[in-house]
């Protein structure tokens, strides 16, 4: 059994989300672990806050994204050891592009959404694969939902063509609540149709003053 | 299958010897193996119960296996799957604890930090192609902050109120996410556990009539003797089963 290659990954599901906005970002996750027609536990969260203003959501085998966000966390803390402040958030995402090509030829079975500020206080979204490539990006959705939520994103958030010039700016002119509104209608077409995405919304919001979780119940079937 | 077909097919293929050298140093299947194990918190701590089944594919070759096992002061496991690997863990576990001892400084791990480690031996383990095959449920009590998790072997973890393994994932959670309350008394909860329990004896193949109850609180620890249950077998489907279909068994 051991000898075929199958059995050391599964994918938990779920669905991850972020939007970035002039001076905040939302990311989002639901909270369903599932394997197969299973739910396992209803309230597993998938976001990990690695600084002040830098949030990782990831969606897929959860024993890999455990591992990842730890590795993650411990670099960040040798980081901060060394140079005696935190890492901004595109270093961040240059680190987790690292860290998961690293393992390109047996992948953290991770697909992740990076979301705070940059240097300036401008929202960022990095959206990655399994195997570490990245863009960034004004808003992004990964995971077993991401099919069903993009193209609403998209139709929402009018992001000019990155083939326009000069380049003109991702990010959503939306204020904070209405993003967030935005956010909670995704998740709550994602879940109808959806299996693996449901049971709970959590909802990160990085600003100038912090970081801020809000809760939102979805359906639990 | 793959089981039967290393006890019973002695002679060793071409294919077979060439793979050897790989794997011959790790789990390839389970050999003897337990079945479910569930786990729920109640008013005063956390419960385990199992069956002590040791199953050897198809037969039941050890009637007599403890299941569920002390680490520490704090935490009980419960282990499903390969019953060697599951001597293997607690020979890491109980190093773990020991060295902790060792330094006679007033702490202990807790469940918290108890199943920490153990999702990162098991996620190695994975990591180097040569799984511990099992999967493990930990529950404890610290300080009066009750714990229940669980790990498997590809290091998939995670905790909740209650939680089962193998079969009792698919038969006992149902029953447990709809009468499970957060203040249930020591009895009520043994006998939610008895219900769960006995809906798999009815119902999965590998279990046997002999149970487990083990029970973690502030106080200390306990794991009771085993016992039986009674069991019902006059519904009256199960009588004349062959009414409706002639030929069958």
């Amino acid at each position: 059994m051991a000898l075929r290659g199958d059995w050391m990954y599964e994918n938990n599901g779920g669905t991850c989300v972020a939007i970035a906005g002039i001076d905040y970002c939302v990311v989002a996750a639901d909270t369903r672990l599932s394997v197969g027609y299973n739910i396992l536990t209803r309230d597993h969260s998938k976001i990990c806050s690695l600084t002040d203003k830098c949030v990782l959501a990831s969606s897929g085998f959860q024993g890999d994204i455990r591992a990842l966000h730890k590795n993650l966390a411990a670099r960040h803390l040798l980081y901060q050891h060394q140079h005696n402040k935190q890492m901004s958030c595109p270093a961040m995402g240059q680190l987790l592009s690292n860290t998961l090509y690293y393992k390109r030829f047996f992948p953290y079975y991770a697909f992740n959404v990076l979301g705070g500020l940059d240097n300036e206080g401008k929202g960022c979204v990095f959206t990655y694969d399994a195997v570490g490539s990245y863009e960034r990006v004004g808003y992004s959705a990964q995971g077993s939902g991401s099919t069903l939520i993009m193209p609403v994103l998209d139709n929402q958030l009018k992001s000019p063509s990155p083939l326009l010039l000069p380049a003109r700016d991702a990010v959503t002119p939306l204020s904070e609540t209405e993003a967030v509104d935005l956010v909670k209608d995704v998740f709550a077409s994602a879940t109808e149709r959806d299996i693996y995405t449901g049971d709970k919304l959590e909802i990160v919001v990085i600003n100038a003053s912090g970081i801020k979780r809000e809760y939102l119940e979805l359906r639990k079937d | 299958m793959e089981l039967q077909r290393s006890m019973v097919d002695g002679s060793v293929s071409m294919k077979d010897s060439a793979k050897s050298e790989i794997s011959s140093e790790r789990t390839l299947y389970p050999y003897v193996t337990g079945t479910s194990i569930i786990g729920i918190k109640y008013k005063d701590g956390v419960i385990l119960a199992s069956d002590t089944a040791g199953s050897y594919g198809s037969t039941l070759r050890y009637k007599s296996v403890e299941r569920i096992k002390q680490v520490g002061d704090h935490t009980l496991i419960g282990a499903s799957g390969e019953i060697s690997d599951f001597q293997e863990i607690m020979r890491y576990l109980d190093e773990l604890i020991l060295y902790d001892k060792m330094w006679d400084d007033g702490n202990s791990l807790g469940p918290k930090e108890v199943h920490n480690y153990l999702n990162r031996i098991m996620y190695n383990r994975r990591n180097k192609f040569n799984p511990l095959w099992n999967s493990l449920v930990l529950g404890g009590v610290k300080k009066g902050q009750k714990y229940l998790g669980t790990v498997n072997m590809i290091g998939t973890h995670y905790e909740d109120d209650h939680l089962a393994t193998g079969f009792g994932n698919h038969l006992a959670r149902p029953i447990l996410r709809s009468e499970w309350r957060e203040d249930l008394t020591f009895e009520e909860a043994v006998k939610l556990i008895e219900k769960c329990l006995l809906v798999l004896l009815y119902r999965d193949r590998s279990s046997i009539n002999k149970f487990q109850i083990a029970r973690i609180t502030d106080e200390g620890t306990t794991i009771y003797p085993p016992y039986a249950l009674k069991t019902f077998w006059g519904f009256s489907h199960f009588q004349n089963p062959s009414k409706g279909a002639a030929g069958t068994w």
